[in-house]
């Protein structure tokens, strides 16, 4: 039963201006004129329950509440500091959301230029200000490891359903991995597993858009 | 003076509404956010999208929406007399068209304060750059990504020798009587550039739109097929 409704769901590549259908509930990704749907993006169509998305192939991050992300600081002041998050919006991250009671001034003291750091998007205005905080579970400093990035859009593949594919990565080089929605992922481990990791990884930002992917990783993962 | 028709055929032997050999190829620069490189008849260009991102001077900020920012060039070598580098009257000109063109495709309002930037290298030149440099545009921003009502398609049309005839040549625009650029939504067949350099009758002026609208269809099938290359089926 699962195999067919797999088959039906077909990962069809879709252009911008490209008609999608009528009378659905238009989700991101896509425009509608009345009640024609068409595509907004170079993606992949995806249809649920009566409401069609397309999946971008590319594209920059565009934060969103409540995302995890990994950023890196670009810029201290004297009671917060400026986050480059991968997206064309720098966040600001104020001494109040972080972890560490901060004198005014101060703030190099705890967190200086080029550290990386996991934070989450506490607010995102019309304008797209963005803030983000570190009082949350596991946000913190991010200290040994290697970062690497990957185009944003293809985080949720990676990450699977229910957190499956990372979790399969996770547990057969036992490195600790962690996926910022804005495309940058964390990881840790010895050397060799995390270039298995990498190379895993690498592998699914290419083949983002093939079937049966889950399985093509695993059994790239159980060769080494 | 050269007669550029002979015998219902053009001086390069092509029909009247005859396009020239196209390519488009997507993702050819690994650099940038997303790229193209088109070659129309003589015309090679290249087209390169970075964005969006943070719009810098900040004053040139837009708070409700980003800006397409497009820089259209030509190479010192695209010409046969070496052209002086750097932006000219021309090719501000163009650059400024091009900008308002794209800003019209684009969902900008998904972007405020950011920018979008195009950058278009001109590196061959034989007349209807304007067009060629646009098509590939529209191709590099589907490419990076960037979320847009349509492609734009692009070509021009002109008058050589009374007879209208479709996408000049080097010869036929230069000694020729009219050109009309104009590049299309294909969708809705929206008009977003329209340009006439030389004098045409209404009616004349009419053929000629109608007979550019349809190449622009050609030309959206090619950016599309180009697009799909890029991405073969599973």
């Amino acid at each position: 039963m699962m195999d067919i409704e797999e088959k039906h769901r077909e990962r069809e590549i879709v252009l911008p201006g490209e008609f999608l259908g009528e009378n659905l509930k238009p989700g991101t990704g896509v425009y509608n004129e009345g009640k024609q749907i068409y595509s907004a993006v170079f993606g992949v169509k995806s249809v649920r329950a009566n409401m069609i998305n397309v999946i971008p192939l590319g594209g920059r991050y565009i934060p969103k509440i409540n995302d995890c992300l990994i950023g890196t600081i670009t810029e201290i002041g004297p009671s917060s500091w400026l986050v480059d998050i991968n997206s064309p919006y720098p966040a600001l991250l104020h001494v109040t959301e972080s972890p560490w009671r901060v004198d005014f001034g101060e703030a190099a003291k705890f967190l200086n230029i080029g550290d990386a750091v996991l934070v989450k998007v506490s607010s995102v205005d019309e304008t797209k200000k963005v803030q983000v905080t570190m009082k949350d579970m596991g946000l913190r400093k991010i200290t040994g490891g290697r970062l690497i990035e990957i185009a944003p859009s293809k985080i949720p593949r990676l990450i699977g359903k229910g957190g499956s594919m990372i979790s399969m990565i996770k547990k057969s080089t036992k490195c600790r991995i962690f996926a910022g929605q804005n495309g940058r992922i964390w990881l840790e481990g010895d050397e060799p597993s995390i270039n298995t990791a990498v190379t895993a990884i690498k592998k699914i930002e290419n083949e983002a858009h093939t079937f049966g992917l889950t399985d093509a990783i695993s059994k790239y993962l159980e060769g080494k | 003076m050269e007669q550029l028709i002979k015998d219902g055929r053009r001086i390069d032997g092509r029909k009247f509404d005859e396009l020239r050999q196209i390519r488009i190829e997507a993702g050819v620069l690994k650099r940038a956010d997303g790229s193209a490189y088109m070659e129309w008849g003589g015309n090679k260009a290249l087209a390169a999208v970075y964005g969006p991102r943070e719009a810098r001077p900040r004053h040139i900020q837009n708070p409700t929406r980003a800006i397409v920012q497009c820089r259209y060039n030509m190479a010192a070598f695209s010409v046969s007399d070496r052209k002086r580098q750097g932006p000219d009257r021309r090719s501000v000109e163009i650059s400024k068209i091009m900008s308002e063109a794209l800003e019209h495709v684009v969902f900008t309002e998904q972007f405020p304060r950011a920018s979008i930037d195009v950058y278009i290298e001109v590196l061959q030149a034989d007349a209807g750059t304007r067009c060629t440099g646009l098509t590939a545009a529209s191709v590099a921003l589907a490419d990076a990504g960037i979320p847009m009502r349509d492609f734009v398609s692009s070509c021009a049309v002109g008058k050589v020798d009374g007879q209208i005839v479709l996408d000049l040549g080097k010869q036929e625009d230069n000694l020729g009587d009219a050109d009309l650029p104009i590049a299309i939504m294909p969708r809705t067949k929206e008009i977003l550039l329209l340009q006439m350099d030389g004098h045409l009758t209404i009616e004349e002026f009419n053929k000629a739109v109608d007979m550019g609208m349809n190449a622009c269809m050609e030309i959206y099938e090619m950016q599309k097929e180009a697009m799909r290359k890029k991405y073969p089926g599973d």
